[in-house]
């Protein structure tokens, strides 16, 4: 198999080490009454994801097509996805602590693609479709904004233990009240929930076009769908009953549970046609 | 002989045993009666929500111990035993300082909240007027008063006060990020509970409902708050559209149970309710915290909210321990010029019988004496006694904290053989 250009492999790895800065000053700032950290931890972050963006586009350039052809790839740009959503997210709302969950997330999975020699897969002309970007980068997303979201709810499980428990902690005044975290989980779910709809939808029409029915009953498929169903009796629950706060963040906590088997579980164990080095 | 404290606070016991001990107003005048015995010459009982304290001027001390914890123990059925873990007893200089420290806010529950001074001229009035307390105990209480007036203007501790209210809106503020939407409920009226109420509104809170077993009170009240007035009895049904309930009745039972607000929760679809209970006796069944988007607080637990505000105070907290070491001091010293007091009458009693004993002698051998030498003769006895009183009364005074003063005293008693003549 081809190896990537080095250019791409040491942009890749220059970024991890932001990245490993970042979550050394984002959990210092977590345990620390230190105000200080967040705007270290952020910008290593914002430099790290910039990186990690000129390195997305080079690959792209370079293999011509959208990077997540393989386990590897996938797990770099899953990484990005969340940096992403959780930039989106801090600029908006302004919750610093966040980012003391999702970045060591974001460097973890970024450490196999990063250090590990970088390939490049030959892929199968199957997957060299315009439908291959749009199908994975709405999963992709999705899938970020549930982490996001599962992010959110340890941080109101926290919290709330706090609050019931009476055990005030140093998290407790940076952690941001109740309500605006199960407003926000809320809000991530309803939009992480339409991405994976949409993926979902995208994919079934994809494998109609290239593959000839809707479904092929291939176990990320199936995975998929039990995840959609998860999200959608949480919604479903909060609407009607008014299931919310520590309810909801534990219904979210499973749903990522679940979709983190659909990812990495299925890529490892399972045969699918979603792991294209198994194609 | 000397001060005497015996009692127990937030600090070493829970609520639930606090409040068995809490003493209503309108009972202490007889309990203060009964209080006073041979070893307890002056008294007074401080009850409040996070302390019951006895204070004494007890002559035997050791018994005096023995009686209060009799004392308190005899309204209860707690054994003294199990007690004795969560009292304290005081004697002279520990007891003055303590009773400078809670007077001056120092150990209170919320650092430099104000009401307890309130408090404490207010149990005092009460034993004052009950004849319990004499000249120790009212110089005492006079200076404990005055000690938190200089704590209070002298130090921050007072500015920077973490009260309840304070409390009560930072959890507030963790549990609904924004309370300009949120309705307050106030239930009973105190002190503590209207002042939480206050600030919550002073933050920005919404609306409020105020209740009251006696509506003509929840009226006026509501007026003062520009709130509504509700009925005691429609309460419950109310906490459908509250956010925020303080309460704080005299009920000696709980006002609402778990089954009620299980209810209630259902109806409002689980928007959290956040429930603070000032009331001693409690208000609310602490089972209530275990529902879900529930948060139920009460006076003990607003205890570790504030402690994560301490940090800053503690500078101002020494600056205050140092106002009231030389108060505690300033007050030992009287208490000592007290033990030398009868002494330094002895000593006058005795030169004026001497001096009885001789105008007795000489003057009927005087004849043809007017009236007015006659009470020449007498004013210049007098200012004689008062000429050879002045250098060893002085003496005494200025020993009268010191070592010395043991011997200082038994040297004087020998030289104007003030034992002997007790026996004359």
């Amino acid at each position: 198999m081809p190896r990537k250009g080095k250019n791409i492999t040491m942009i890749l790895k220059i970024a991890m080490v932001f990245y490993l800065l970042s979550t050394i000053a984002c959990l210092l700032y977590f345990v620390t009454p230190k105000n200080s950290l967040g705007r270290v931890y952020m910008v290593s972050a914002i430099i790290g994801f910039l990186l990690h963006t000129v390195a997305l586009a080079l690959d792209y350039v370079h293999s011509g097509h959208i990077p997540i052809t393989n386990f590897q790839e996938g797990m770099s740009f899953f990484s990005w996805t969340i940096i992403l959503v959780f930039l989106i997210l801090e600029y908006q709302y302004k919750i610093l602590i966040l980012g003391s969950f999702i970045i060591p997330m974001a460097f973890i999975f970024l450490l196999y693609p990063a250090l590990l020699p970088h390939e490049i897969s030959d892929i199968s002309p199957l997957l060299k479709s315009y439908w291959l970007a749009i199908h994975v980068s709405l999963a992709f997303l999705g899938d970020a904004a549930f982490t996001l979201a599962f992010a959110i709810s340890i941080m109101y499980i926290m919290q709330d233990n706090q609050l019931k428990g009476r055990h005030f902690g140093p998290t407790f005044r940076k952690l941001p009240s109740l309500e605006v975290l199960d407003a926000l989980n809320h809000r991530v779910i309803t939009v992480g929930f339409l991405l994976l709809t949409l993926g979902i939808i995208t994919g079934a029409l994809w494998a109609r076009v290239a593959l000839g029915s809707y479904l092929q009953g291939d176990p990320r498929e199936i995975w998929s769908i039990i995840t959609w169903l998860i999200y959608a009796a949480l919604l479903h629950g909060r609407l009607t009953v008014g299931w919310r706060g520590r309810r909801s963040a534990i219904m979210a906590i499973i749903g990522f549970s679940v979709l983190v088997f659909a990812f990495v579980g299925v890529n490892l164990f399972l045969s699918s046609y979603h792991n294209p080095e198994r194609f | 002989m000397g001060i005497l404290l015996v009692g127990m606070s937030h600090k070493t016991a829970p609520v639930e045993l606090r409040e068995k001990f809490s003493i209503p107003e309108d009972s202490l005048s007889g309990l203060l009666e009964r209080l006073k015995s041979q070893a307890i010459q002056e008294c007074m009982i401080l009850s409040t929500c996070n302390r019951v304290e006895i204070l004494t001027h007890s002559t035997h001390p050791e018994e005096g111990i023995h009686e209060i914890k009799n004392f308190l123990g005899s309204g209860n059925n707690t054994s003294l035993i199990s007690l004795d873990p969560h009292i304290y007893v005081l004697q002279g200089e520990e007891a003055i300082r303590h009773l400078f420290r809670v007077s001056s806010s120092l150990d209170s529950m919320m650092v430099g909240e104000p009401q307890i001074l309130g408090q404490i001229k207010n149990a005092y009035t009460i034993a004052s007027e009950n004849q319990a307390t004499g000249p120790i105990l009212n110089r005492l209480m006079h200076k404990a008063f005055a000690v938190a007036k200089r704590v209070k203007t002298e130090t921050e501790i007072a500015k920077n006060a973490v009260s309840i209210s304070y409390a009560a809106v930072e959890l507030a503020k963790k549990i609904f990020e924004d309370i300009t939407d949120k309705t307050v409920m106030l239930i009973g009226a105190g002190e503590m509970s209207e002042l939480a109420a206050k600030h919550l509104m002073k933050n920005g809170a919404g609306k409020i409902l105020v209740t009251n077993r006696t509506y003509s009170r929840a009226v006026e009240l509501a007026q003062e708050f520009s709130g509504s007035a509700i009925r005691f009895e429609d309460f419950v049904n109310s906490l459908i559209r509250t956010d925020i309930i303080i309460t704080s009745t005299g009920s000696p039972d709980y006002i609402l149970h778990h089954h009620q607000v299980k209810d209630i929760l259902h109806t409002r679809r689980n928007k959290p309710i956040l429930m603070i209970d000032i009331a001693v006796p409690r208000d609310l069944d602490p089972e209530i915290n275990k529902i879900d988007n529930v948060y139920l607080y009460d006076i003990d637990d607003l205890q570790s909210v504030v402690n994560t505000n301490i940090e800053g105070r503690e500078k101002e907290a020494e600056k205050a321990g140092t106002i009231i070491s030389e108060e505690v001091k300033a007050f030992l010293k009287w208490m000592a010029s007290l033990e030398v007091t009868p002494l330094i009458v002895q000593l006058r009693e005795r030169l004026d019988q001497i001096r009885q004993e001789e105008l007795g002698k000489t003057l009927p051998r005087l004849n043809g004496i007017s009236e007015q030498d006659k009470k020449a003769i007498e004013s210049m006895s007098m200012s004689m006694i008062n000429k050879i009183l002045h250098g060893p009364t002085q003496a005494l005074k200025m020993y009268s904290h010191r070592q010395e003063k043991e011997t200082l005293i038994r040297i004087l008693k020998e030289i104007f053989r003030l034992d002997e003549s007790k026996e004359d």
